[in-house]
């Protein structure tokens, strides 16, 4: 391999190096040591079974969410409506799980199914919002948002509030033939895992061997000449975002089946908006991103053992992967020099 | 509900939306050069937290707004540079600021929680505050108001008075008419931006040491968001968005009193007017509807009625100019 | 002010788009600019306006050689070009238009402004609503309100390009009255660049004449229209004889189309092309032919008329049902449109074709890209990017793209930056379709081209159709009339 593609390929790692020593220097100011974080967060996060299902547990709605969103990236929109896709998604199989009372076996499939269309729905609406209205999908995935916000408070302070009263905490617990069986004690089912890995190979096929698919590509890469060709953009513009929508559903229903059993506020977990900071980090390439919420979900919910011991806010992971993404969005282009050389007449065409 | 009470909560309605006048006010100055800034709400996060921490540290609250502002300036540095310098999407670097400041805000405001700290001062101006009605809400108010109040009609001035408004909208119109002009495209969106990011600060200051006093983990989310909605529905115009805020705060207020009075008519309905809000007032403005409405009425305020309600962005918002 | 341009050179990449011109020009006159399109007006212009530096050579002003930044600066030193679509800001009220970047006084003084604006707008005859809208204008309208703009800023040479498309003949003749006031009573100098020759005739004393890059010749007006089309176009060969392959029946038949735009509006144009007939559509660009192929093609909707392919009614048809009705439309742009930068070869194969599978088969894929790289004689494979290919390689990938067979195939300039090998080349594919009964339809701004490819001609000029001539028959004297936008 030769230098030069050596070091496109080996840049990308200076970006991260700053990112972990900006990350430490805050730690510093906190009178904290920054290896002693570390230890710490490792051990929050992979200290002992519980704790590593539990990564298991959060990474498998973060990578649900992201390869759908590999999916709208690619058709050029950003889904910053999401966050509402999973909490739709949660709505409907709580929905499911409190009202309807299916035999054994069909429970939770029927949970799983009326999540993925909910989802699916929500994202529609912002599509279709943007090709008939052009309200832009980032201010219609906003308001989204927050409706669907709104309607999770009101179900759980009041149609499904738990039977001995309101606590705003969550709604009424499901029965257990209603959530997604776990393994041992914790968070983590192991059919979400399956689920999962299945979604991550159809999205892995579906960009790279269908061909709506390519449809998708090149309508992100120009929308114009996609339509010369035959691609038209109002239809895969909407089925883009129903598939993210589904697969954010999904992710939502999983999170009241399996890590809660309930409805609860902030049930989606910031996850949504999480995963877009993760396929940016990925540079929308779909083998780095179950590595990269790996990561992430191991930060974060070591981060929270981090606050129990030193009491520093568990926001610190938040801000490691958060100004890892910055700084790559930034400066991780191996090209990056360039841009702060004055351009060569000659060069113009 | 008698007259006073009125007065006393729209007063509350002048005080809670200047800071969101201030924010959407700075953020149309970006917009109108070209620039999205999306790094709003994490930007108003960190600059009510830092505005706090040192009016505390220092026992005075005009410092505190110094720092609000420069972090304000700081964040929309990034945005400006990441976009402007290093060519990446505005959005994109936007986005990731806007989850890192909330995030930034938490951790490094986490030893000021809930602790009581300096308030900015409310003073009547006098002979206005004795107008009837008018008087108590609009003048005997916070400096902020005043600020919010003095600020809209100043931008507006520059904006459409001034030969550098001119050059400010010129850039995000059209940059290569402007550069034809002999506009510095680059130059003008990199001080619009920053400037904006002041006011944003300057903004989430406001917060923290006058309206919602003090600070905690998250106090102020999603306002930042808000505050980039209403530069839409205000069209990219001071003077509307000051409107808008005040529409706003007035739905959130109203919501809160109709809440006390019909507890049954839920909750759901009044939080989610000003979201429907947002939607529908977006879809008017990117349809022709406007255009269509007016094409009803008579003749001859058509063209002033055309000029009052223009809401096209500006032609160029978003997108990066490379410069020869 | 004289003006002297000593061996100005502009280069973009390997295209040489001026090659040592020299020129000089002197006050009080009023010069014409002529050249087909790429004979490098533009560029000159831009160069001499302050839009773009040149490579190497000179610009002497009264004596003294100049350099400009920014238009903005020539401006100051007294050159002004006004554009065909004018750089002004359509948002902005006139006034504020005509304010930008006079000065840099902090208020802006509207009371002397509009002053002045009524003044100078008096003294060339325009009428101007000062807080009108700049989008409200028409573009003849916009295009005073420059010239004004330019003339109040101290504009001693006025460039201008291509004025007088898509705008109204009252409108002309106010632009032309005007003119001659700066020219003959002012001393200005004008430097008017068209290619309506009757224009120029009309208007100039003195025509320069561009053609590849250089400066072919100039001659003082009046002339003869032919003198100026042989200059422009070098002599027109003798057409090689090549028998058509006309088939009887009549594959686009469109029936009194009238086309409307903001820049343009196009009436009653009727047209018959049969089957196997090769219809070429000549005039320089921005005359109208782009619009009726794009109307034609289901882009654009016509305002009236009705369009018959092979005997069906298709009038208001969208552009994928059009296109399913085994048409193909080959736009200019490439990359802006029928491409896909990011994209590979194989990737808009996938995309072309008619029939597509749910799953992509990409080794089939990748060997019908090998096969059509070999017959289009891409260079390339079946993996590389759109945007890597040169500007010919794109042409020929557009056409890689065509699917077999087509009844109807309309191509904008199909042959640009290709040398003559591969010109040769696909125009053997083209009349291999042609000879299976595909009508083809093509415009292109090479009259050689034109006259050398075409069975019968039609020429557009400021949105008018001429009458139709026999491309065997035809010679340069009818041309220019038809060029020039007479009958």
């Amino acid at each position: 391999m030769s230098a030069r593609r050596l070091f496109t390929y080996a840049w990308p790692a200076v970006p991260i190096i700053a990112a972990l020593l900006f990350t430490a220097a805050l730690l510093v100011i906190f009178d904290a040591s920054p290896l002693e974080s570390l230890v710490a967060i490792f051990q929050g996060a992979f200290g002992d079974q519980s704790k590593t299902l539990s990564v298991m547990a959060f990474w498998v709605p973060l990578t649900l969410c992201s390869i759908g969103l590999l999916i709208t990236f690619t058709a050029g929109l950003w889904n910053i409506g999401i966050e509402g896709q999973i909490i739709m998604g949660s709505i409907a199989a709580s929905w499911v799980a409190l009202k309807i009372d299916a035999p054994d076996p069909l429970q939770v499939p029927l949970e799983l199914i009326m999540a993925m269309l909910a989802g699916a729905f929500w994202g529609a609406l912002s599509a279709v919002l943007k090709t008939r209205g052009k309200v832009h999908e980032i201010f219609s995935g906003l308001a989204l948002n927050n409706l669907a916000i709104i309607l999770t408070n009101y179900l759980i302070s009041g149609p499904w509030q738990p039977p001995e009263g309101g606590t705003f905490r969550g709604t009424q617990p499901f029965a257990d033939a209603a959530l997604l069986p776990r393994f041992a004690d914790s968070r983590f089912s192991p059919i979400s895992l399956a689920i999962t890995l299945v979604a991550i190979g159809m999205v892995y096929v579906t960009l790279r061997g269908t061909f709506w698919g390519l449809k998708l590509k090149s309508l992100g890469k120009n929308p114009f000449s996609s339509f010369l060709l035959g691609v038209a953009s109002e239809r895969e513009t909407i089925l883009a975002m129903m598939f993210c929508g589904a697969l954010a559903g999904l992710g939502g229903s999983i999170r009241v089946l399996s890590w809660f059993d309930s409805l609860r506020q902030s049930i989606s977990g910031g996850i949504g908006f999480l995963a877009l900071l993760v396929v940016m980090l990925a540079n929308y390439r779909i083998l780095y991103v179950p590595f990269i919420t790996f990561f992430f979900s191991a930060i974060l919910n070591g981060s929270i053992t981090l606050q129990l011991r030193t009491q520093l806010h568990s926001s610190i992971g938040g801000i490691l992967t958060g100004v890892m993404v910055l700084f790559v969005l930034l400066f991780g282009d191996s090209r990056i020099f360039k841009f702060f050389k004055k351009e060569d007449i000659n060069e113009r065409t | 509900m008698n007259e006073p009470e009125i007065v006393r909560i729209l007063a509350s309605v002048v005080l809670a939306s200047a800071p969101i006048i201030i924010a959407v006010v700075g953020e149309t100055i970006t917009e109108r050069s070209g620039i999205v800034n999306l790094s709003l709400d994490g930007t108003m996060l960190m600059a009510a937290m830092s505005s706090f921490m040192v009016a505390l540290t220092f026992s005075n609250v005009w410092i505190g707004f110094v720092a609000g502002a420069i972090v304000g300036m700081a964040f929309a540095a990034v945005v400006a540079f990441g976009s402007i310098t290093l060519n990446k999407s505005q959005v994109a670097v936007g986005f990731v600021l806007t989850l890192l400041g909330d995030d930034l805000s938490a951790f490094l405001g986490q030893n000021f929680t809930r602790i009581p700290g300096p308030v900015v001062k409310h003073f009547g101006i006098p002979i206005l505050e004795d107008i009837p009605i008018i008087g108590p809400i609009f003048f005997d108010q916070s400096v902020v108001v005043y600020f919010a109040f003095i600020l809209v009609m100043v931008s507006w001035w520059f904006l459409n008075r001034t030969q550098q408004g001119l050059r400010l909208r010129s850039a995000g119109e059209r940059p290569e008419a402007a550069f034809a002009r002999g506009v510095g495209v680059n130059r003008v969106r990199y001080i619009y931006t920053i400037a904006g990011g002041a006011l944003v600060g300057i903004a989430g200051a406001s917060y923290s040491l006058d309206v919602k006093i003090g600070w905690s983990d998250g106090h102020i989310r999603g306002l930042g968001w808000i505050a980039l909605a209403i530069v839409i529905f205000g069209g990219w115009s001071p003077v509307r968005g000051a409107l808008g805020a005040l529409l706003f705060g007035a739905t959130k207020v109203l919501a809160t009193i109709l809440q006390r009075t019909f507890p049954e008519v839920s909750v759901v309905a009044f939080n989610a007017i000003p979201w429907v809000l947002m939607i529908l007032v977006l879809l008017v403005v990117a349809s022709d509807f406007t255009d269509r409405i007016i094409s009803f009425m008579p003749r001859r305020i058509q063209p002033p009625l055309r000029r009052v309600f223009r809401i096209a962005p500006p032609m160029a918002l978003s997108t990066n100019f490379v410069e020869r | 002010m004289e003006i002297d341009l000593q061996d100005i050179r502009k280069y973009f990449g390997s295209v040489k788009a001026n090659d040592g011109i020299n020129m000089q020009l002197k006050g009080g006159h009023i010069y014409g600019l002529l050249g087909e399109n790429g004979a490098g007006k533009s560029t000159l212009m831009k160069i001499l306006s302050g839009y773009q530096p040149p490579d190497s050579g000179q610009i002497l002003l009264d004596e003294s050689p100049s350099k400009f930044d920014s238009p903005a600066q020539a401006l100051k030193s007294g050159i002004g070009m006004l554009y065909q679509e004018p750089l002004d800001f359509p948002p902005f009220k006139i006034i504020d238009n005509y304010l930008l970047g006079k000065d840099n006084r902090l208020r802006l003084d509207y009371k002397t402004v509009e002053a002045e604006l009524m003044e100078f707008s008096s003294r060339y005859n325009f009428n101007l609503d000062v807080q009108a809208f700049i989008d409200s204008l028409s573009l003849g309208e916009r295009q005073q309100l420059e010239l004004v703009r330019l003339l109040a800023g101290g504009a001693q040479v006025l460039i201008l390009d291509e004025p007088t498309t898509g705008i109204s003949a009252e409108q002309k003749e106010l632009l032309f009255d005007s003119i001659r006031i700066l020219a003959h009573e002012e001393g200005k100098t004008i430097i008017l660049v068209s290619h309506k020759l009757d224009e120029v005739q009309e208007l100039c004393d003195h025509a320069f004449v561009l053609r590849k890059g250089k400066l072919v010749g100039e001659i003082n007006i009046p002339c003869s229209n032919e003198s100026l089309v042989e200059m422009m176009f070098g002599q027109i060969p003798e057409r090689s004889d090549r028998s058509p392959q006309i088939k009887d029946k009549a594959m686009l038949k469109i029936h009194d189309l009238t086309i409307s735009t903001y820049r343009m509006q196009i009436e009653s144009i009727n047209l018959e092309i049969k089957s196997g007939e090769v219809f070429g559509l000549a005039g320089l660009e921005g005359s109208g032919q782009e619009l009726l192929m794009q109307t034609i093609a289901g882009l654009i909707k016509p305002a009236k008329g009705k369009i018959f392919l092979d005997g069906v009614d298709m009038t208001g048809w969208s552009y994928h049902r059009v296109r399913d009705e085994l048409t193909a439309y080959v736009p200019a742009g490439r990359l802006e449109a029928g491409l896909v930068s990011g994209l590979s070869i194989t990737e808009h194969v996938v995309l072309a074709e008619p029939e597509h599978a749910f799953f992509v088969d990409w080794k089939a894929s990748r060997e019908d890209s090998e096969k059509r790289i070999v017959e289009y004689q891409i260079v390339g494979t079946p993996g590389t990017m759109a945007d890597e290919l040169s500007g010919g390689n794109q042409q020929r990938l557009l056409f890689a793209l065509l699917n077999n067979p087509l009844k109807l195939v309309m191509l904008e300039h199909p042959t640009r930056g290709l040398d003559v090998q591969s010109t040769n080349y696909i125009w053997e594919k083209l009349y291999s379709r042609r000879n299976d009964g595909t009508a083809i339809l093509f415009m292109s701004a090479d009259l050689d081209e034109i006259i050398e490819r075409s069975d019968r001609i039609a020429v557009f000029s400021g949105g008018i159709m001429s009458r139709v001539v026999d491309a065997k028959s035809t010679n340069v004297d009818e041309l220019g009339h038809l060029i020039g936008g007479r009958e």
